[in-house]
């Protein structure tokens, strides 16, 4: 397993009690980040936009990262997504087939930055879930849901097996045929 | 030329980059385009790219996504072991692995047995061609 870009943190904060709100409301967060500082940091992001509070009074009171519970399952992700685009914000729907979240995550960033040209800081997961196979939307991941699936690989690629065994010149042309 | 060696649950693939190089495996479900999902009997059940597996001709029958259990049960039933050390691409790995794991004197035995069937070879040929010329 590579290991992971992005992991799903599970972040909880209030504002700090004051003496008009002895007990304000506390609100959880799940979402995605590199690393635990970049969470907590995107969770006063995304909490400011939402409630009238900031890192400044306010407190985190759990961070906790979430794993994936069965990783070795394929699993159909749907992500729903809002981005920023030259002209303007979009939300959009795409469907990943992966063993983890965090892996069709991954997919989803390195998707939209090849196929949109959006990155990382434009983008905004508002939403995850996964999908029973019936309801999956695009035929991109309907065609893999086959119990006796079954194609030829066509191109084989001819690697060295370790990188150090990389040479430019080669006496003979590669036999591509699988 | 149609293809003769496909990737189907069952399939039975050498692993050919990376660190479980030289491992036979299974390929247990299919991800999507260019990833399997692949199991052995001493490894934990992962997600492997098509580009690091070669596939082989031998195929074992399982259902989708099989349990450790009777996916273990399944390769022996299949013999995969040996059927994989007696074709002619396993019987190659394995000369390959004896002669990467030789010391020097087994090089000197090797030098000299190969002196020695040189000297059979071309004995033979003497008598041939003595037996031509005349």
């Amino acid at each position: 397993m590579v290991a992971f870009r992005f992991h799903q943190y599970q972040v909880v904060g209030r504002a700090l009690p004051s003496p008009t709100d002895e007990h304000p409301k506390i609100y959880r967060m799940k979402l995605w980040a590199t690393n635990e500082v970049r969470a907590k940091s995107k969770f006063w992001y995304f909490l400011r936009k939402l409630k009238k509070v900031k890192k400044s009074n306010g407190q985190v009171l759990a961070i906790n990262e979430i794993f994936e519970r069965k990783p070795t399952k394929i699993k159909n992700y749907g992500i729903w997504l809002r981005y920023q685009s030259r002209t303007g914000y979009h939300n959009m729907y795409k469907e990943f087939r992966d063993t983890t979240l965090n892996g069709a995550v991954e997919h989803m960033y390195n998707e939209m930055a090849s196929r949109h040209r959006v990155r990382y800081h434009c983008i905004q997961i508002i939403k995850t879930a996964t999908i029973p196979a019936k309801l999956c939307k695009r035929e991109n991941t309907k065609q893999f849901h086959d119990s006796k699936i079954k194609f030829p690989l066509v191109f084989k690629k001819v690697r060295p097996p370790s990188r150090k065994l990389k040479t430019t010149y080669k006496a003979s042309r590669p036999n591509l045929f699988m | 030329m149609p293809f003769k060696r496909y990737v189907e649950i069952g399939r039975v693939a050498l692993i050919n980059y990376g660190k479980d190089y030289g491992r036979l495996v299974v390929i247990v479900d299919v991800v999507d385009q260019n990833r399997a999902l692949v199991d052995a009997p001493d490894m934990v059940r992962g997600q492997m790219n098509f580009k690091r597996l070669s596939l082989t001709d031998i195929k074992i029958d399982i259902p989708r996504l099989p349990k450790k259990k009777s996916l273990i049960a399944a390769m022996e039933a299949a013999d995969v072991k040996n059927k994989w050390e007696n074709s002619s691409w396993g019987r190659k790995l394995i000369v390959q692995k004896r002669r990467a794991s030789l010391n020097d004197f087994d090089r000197f035995k090797v030098m000299l047995a190969r002196i020695k069937r040189g000297g059979a070879i071309q004995q033979e040929l003497a008598k041939l061609k003595k037996q031509n010329a005349s």
